[in-house]
Parts: structure tokens; sequence; C-alpha cells
């Protein structure tokens, strides 16, 4: 099959689905000549000129609110939000109203508006564009949150998120753009609350999201090679979440380690936790293990960045260690 | 009679407002430092920007270079003691304001000697012993906590006031609204400094605003406001010592819009297809520093050879730092879990 970058995949999704339906446009800042910060909207101005593809002056909130707006008089907007520490200006707009408003008008309005973002750790942009804050989202009922890690599941999930009737946080991580993976060339989208298995093992089952990921694959690959057999299992979105694959999993290996960028405090990893505790304790060997992302800011010096988030080492150490214990 | 010429006050007008012309009375080395600062400023972006080409920074910069008189000028007017609070394209105001270059330059190469521990970098650079209250990674978060500084000034009657920088992007978010409605019915010490340098990365002004002048907004809040050249120093520095003083006298707050150019790209990635070349040389042909030089040497109050001298012992201040910061230790990575709470 053909390999294409992340962000490559996004602009197929796009593009499919503006050709699909007349109702599906684009805004947000920077999204014009520029392609969006991170390049996924490259060409699109041309191929739909202006009115499909509106750039915006730097106004999160009421960029957020036109959608909104748009949304519940007829139109599929896909708001773009350049990092998601930048949603934090337009949280009123997301979690008052966007989530909201399906709900309070007795199921009579919709609100089928994507919001497009990034968050994540790596590329030195410390505090303020560096942030994991899908535990914001996962929080309000209302909104479907989406993490997909790879070009595959990017895409498909995209196309679903963009067909869907409800507000979607779709978020991106800034390392995964580059990063290429196979993906069809026929359409296809990917339902919802489907998890997905990485890649399928024996001994101890890894639960990720977003990068950690593909994280997770290269730490159970490193695992393999000493015999230690993992499971990686990633739910693709957190809100729905497929709890039901993570407890399938659970009751075969009886581990259960859970990876998170974000950091520990408050965390969707913590919410898991208690979840799978909660349905198959009978079937735990052993405590589940939380790796998490420290609780600080994001610093701006590499090692201190490095350090700040989980690392491929932390998880193997995490794998060995909850290999070693006994309930 | 020299002293009688000393003591008669020149008037000058800018965009309709009347004003002492306080810069031609300013002592040989005050104008000279404004150069020599204005210098600091642009070797210190060329020698980012080297460290941006060889790898040798983490994260992104937003390099100030095209726009030094607006920071210099605007700073130079006020006194050492007043508060700012500056931008993601924060170096300018940083060095302007006082900020010793060494430690500055150590935090962009992540070192623990860095003005911020090497944990801010260049977003977040600031130097709080000299009234910095700091760069911000988010556009328009400065204004609204350069308004709170000001409420302080205005409580503590200190007589301090308050310059808050921000871009022409910035005068698009909400809070640049809000802030400026409650600095005018609280009247506080402050002015509003909106650095239009064309751009709010790839988008052009004139397509986010369908206003003539940015300062036109001042109607909008019943304060004063105007728009200047952001690229003569001399007319950045007239504007603020005057506002500063109707700040100081509890007639403020003000809007300035000061009109400049960004000479870079954006930020470390921009192919700036927004733009042509010839536009960029236009701009540079009128750049600020090759401006106010001229005016110091047509006064006679600066050679050309005195002016070659002042650019290298800059140069060397420069490569000092660079040192400074190449031979200063990273921090450790236990560090990470220090300064989350005061
Ligand atoms: C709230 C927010 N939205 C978007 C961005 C991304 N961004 C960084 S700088 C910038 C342009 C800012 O333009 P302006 O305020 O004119 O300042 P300039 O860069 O021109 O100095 C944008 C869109 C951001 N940092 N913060
Ligand atoms: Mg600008």
């Amino acid at each position: 099959m053909r390999e294409i970058q992340y962000r490559e995949a996004i602009r197929e999704a796009i593009i499919e689905e503006m050709d699909r339906d007349r109702k599906v446009f684009l805004i947000g800042e920077d999204v014009g000549v520029y392609g969006g910060a991170f390049k996924a909207y490259k060409g699109l101005l041309d191929k739909y000129g202006p009115d499909r593809v509106i750039n915006t002056p730097i106004s999160e909130t009421a960029i957020i609110g036109a959608g909104i707006g748009a949304a519940l008089t007829g139109y599929r907007p896909i708001v773009e939000i350049m990092f998601i520490d930048f949603a934090a200006l337009a949280m009123d707009q997301i979690a008052n109203q966007a989530a909201k408003i399906h709900f309070m008008s007795g199921g009579r309005l919709n609100v089928p508006l994507v919001i497009r973002t990034q968050g994540g750790v790596g590329k030195g942009l410390a505090t303020q564009h560096s942030q994991s804050l899908e535990a914001w989202f996962y929080h309000i009922p209302g909104l479907k949150v989406v993490m997909p890690a790879t070009s595959y599941d990017v895409k498909g999930l995209l196309k679903t998120a963009i067909r869907d009737n409800s507000p979607v946080m779709f978020i991106e991580h800034k390392m995964t753009y580059p990063v290429k993976g196979a993906v069809p060339e026929e359409e296809y989208t990917i339902p919802f609350g489907k998890a997905d298995i990485k890649r399928k093992g024996e001994d101890i089952t890894i639960f990720a999201y977003s990068n950690m990921v593909l994280k997770s694959i290269e730490a159970a690959e490193e695992l393999e090679r000493e015999g230690i057999s993992c499971e990686v299992v990633d739910p693709r979105t957190i809100v729905p979440l497929d709890i039901d694959e993570v407890i399938n999993s659970v009751k075969k290996t009886g581990r259960l380690i859970i990876v998170s960028e974000a950091c520990r405090r408050g965390s969707v990893a913590s919410d898991i936790s208690a979840r799978v505790t909660e349905r198959v304790f009978e079937y735990l060997k052993a405590p589940v293990k939380i790796v998490a992302g420290l609780d600080t800011p994001i610093p701006y010096n590499s090692t201190l960045e490095w350090a700040s988030i989980p690392q491929k080492s932390d998880i193997i150490k995490a794998v060995k260690e909850l290999l070693e214990e006994i309930l | 009679m020299g002293n009688d010429l000393k003591a008669k006050k020149l008037y000058i007008t800018i965009d309709g407002y009347r004003m002492e012309d306080k810069f031609s009375g300013l002592d040989d080395s005050i104008k000279i430092e404004m150069l020599r600062k204005m210098y600091q400023i642009r070797h210190f972006e060329d020698e980012t920007e080297q460290f941006i080409i060889r790898g040798m920074i983490h994260g992104t910069c937003h390099l100030y270079t095209g726009e030094e008189a607006t920071a210099v000028g605007a700073i130079y007017a006020i006194n050492d003691d007043d508060y700012i609070t500056s931008t993601h394209r924060g170096h300018g105001h940083c060095i302007a304001k006082g900020a010793d270059l060494n430690i500055m330059m150590a935090e962009l190469l992540g070192k623990r000697t860095g003005c911020c521990k090497g944990k801010g970098g260049s977003m977040h650079i600031a130097d709080v012993d000299s009234g910095n209250l700091g760069a911000n990674g988010v556009v328009g978060g400065g204004i609204g906590i350069a308004t709170g500084a000001a409420l302080t000034c205005k409580m503590k009657k200190s007589g301090k006031i308050v310059i808050c920088f921000f871009g022409d992007g910035a005068a698009n978010q909400g809070i640049f609204h809000s802030s400026i409605n409650i600095a005018s019915i609280w009247d506080l010490p402050i002015i509003y400094l909106c650095e239009n340098n064309v751009y709010g990365m790839s988008t052009p002004v004139k397509e986010a605003f369908n206003i003539e002048k940015i300062s036109d907004r001042k109607c909008a809040y019943g304060i004063e406001g105007l728009t200047i050249d952001g690229n003569n120093l001399v007319e950045v520095f007239n504007t603020v010592s005057h506002f500063s003083g109707e700040c100081r006298a509890g007639r403020g707050p003000v809007l300035i819009e000061s009109l400049t150019y960004r000479w870079r790209g954006h930020s470390k990635s921009d192919a700036q297809v927004y733009r042509t070349r010839e536009e960029i040389r236009q701009w540079v042909e009128r750049g600020p520093i090759e401006r106010y030089k001229k005016i110091l040497i047509g006064g006679e109050i600066l050679t050309e050879k005195e002016d070659k001298d002042l650019e290298k012992e800059v140069a060397v201040q420069l490569d000092k730092a660079t040192k400074f910061a190449m031979e200063s230790p990273f921090p450790e990575p236990s560090e990470v879990e220090d300064d989350v709470y005061a």
C-alpha cells in the first residue's frame, strides 16, 4: 500500500469531503496562502477559493463562535485552532455553547462542527504551545474527542468527524505531521468509538493514544526482542471510548499500562484506570500503572522538555516493573 | 544666548497632536545611547538568525529586525522603573528595557544561566529586574496583564506608568477591547502601543481590519490615540514622551499605533509567500537605524567614524554574549520540577 504523511492524509480527507459536500468549509488563522501553520491545507485556497477557505484575523473566540453559528444554520465548518493552548481563549464558545446547544434545545438544534487543532511536546515551543489538554474536552459532556496517531486513522476519522452532527474536538499531534503511514487509495471512513489493536500481544496491555501510540509500539518492538509480548490498544477516539476493547485485552493479559503525554493530575489516563479497575478488578494480576507527563508546565530546554513527558525508555521500564509485580 | 536657545521649547505636531519636541533638548550622549541600543537589537537578532541557521535554537524565534526604533524610542521616553509588557517578538523590547545580553543569549540556547533558567526560551524572554513583565506566547496575552500593572501604579500612586506592546494581530483579540475599555473608565496610566508591522503572520493588516488606522479605535473607548511613523525614532520618542506625561498626570490611557515593518520571516519556518521581495526592499531602504544614523550624523552629533566604532563595540559585546551563552551549562533534567509554584 502507498505511504503518505499524516498531514497529507488530513489534506486528502478534507478534499474528499469538500468535494462530496458543498456545506463543508474551512476557517482559521493563516489557512489561506500560508496553507495552515502545519501545512495541512497546502493548495486548498487555490482549489476552493476564499469563500470556502476563509482566512481570519487572530480572534479565536470569534472564529469558533462563527463556526458554531454557521453549523447551527446549515453548514459543516472545520475550524482550525493553530495550537490547542489557544482553545483556552475560546473556551466559553466550545464548552458552554457548542457542547450544550443540542441538549439545551431538547435535541432540536445540531452543531456539526469540527475543531481541528494540535497539541503536544517536541518542538521546543515551551509552556504555551506544547500542552496536551484533551482532558479539558473529555470532561465536557456534549463534545466528541478524537486523537488519531497514524495517517490511516487521521484520514478515516476526520471524514467521520466532518459527517458527524455533534461538535468534535479533533486533536492532532505536532510531531506526527511528517510521519508516513499506509493509506489505501480507495475511500474509507473509521467509526468513532472503535479501538484499534495496534499490536497483538499476550503478557501486558499498553493503552495509548495520539503520539504515545507510536512510542508504545517502539517500546513493544524492543521488548519483543527480550521475549516480552505487549498488546498496544489505541482507542483513537477518547469520547466516545471503546472501553470494551480495553477490557477484553486486560482480561487476556491481566496487566495494564496507560501511557499519557498529558500530565497525570486529572488526566484521561486516571479515568481509564478507574474504569478498568471497576470492571475487571478480578482479572488484574498487578495494579494498573500510569506512565504520564509530569505535573509541570512544559519547559523550553530540550533536555527538560524530553524529561517532562514519557519516553520509550520509561514505557519499557514500566512494563518490566509491572511484570515483576504480583497482586 | 546659547542658554536662551536651550530653554526655549520647540513644538511639533504629530498626527494632529501638538507636543513638545523633547528629543531636541536631549543630551547628545543619550541620543547616541539610543543608536547603540538599536545596534544591540540588530546585532542580537543577526546573531540569533545565525544560531537558527546552524540549528542551535531548539524552539522558534520571532525576530525584531527592522522594528528597532519603536522599542528604543518608546522605552527611552519612559523611566527605568516604569513597566512594560512584551510579545512573542520580544527580544527588542527586552534589550531596550535594559536586559543583560549575556543572559538573554543564554536563554535562547536553553542554558541554566539564561534569564528564565532555560525554561522560557525566546517566546517568554524577559528580565524582570528591568521592569519587563514578560514576553508572551499567546497573541494578546500581555494586554490584560499590562492593564493590571497600570492598576497597581494608580492604586499605589507610584507615579509609574506602563507601556503595553502588542502587534496589529493582537488588536483583534477580545482582550484588546475589554482591557482598553477598563483602562479608560479607570483612567489608568498606560500606553497601549500597537506595533503595526503590516502583517500578523501571513495575514496583511488590510485584510484583518476595515478601518484606515488601528488608532481610530480610540473613539470606541473615549481615549486619545494617534498613528505615528514607527521607523522614525525621533517621532516615537517625542510621542511617547508626551503621552507618558499625560498618563502620569492622570489623563491616560492612550492608544499609539506605530507603523513599522518586519524584515524577516514571521518565525523560524516561513516561506513568506504572502509578500514580495520588492516590498521588503522598499522597507529596508527606509530602515529605522539607517534613518536615525543620518539624523545624528547630519546634526553633527556623531561622525561617520564614531558611528562605525559604535557598531564595532556592539559587535564585540555580542561576541561576548555568544561566548557566555555557549560556555554556560545546561540545566539538569531534575530541574524540570522546580519553579512550578512560588
Ligand atoms: C492566541 C494566539 N493565536 C495565534 C497564535 C499564533 N501566532 C503567533 S504570532 C502570530 C501573529 C501575530 O501577529 P501580530 O500580533 O501582528 O505580531 P507580529 O508577529 O506581527 O509581531 C500568530 C497568528 C498565537 N501565538 N496566539
Ligand atoms: Mg504584525
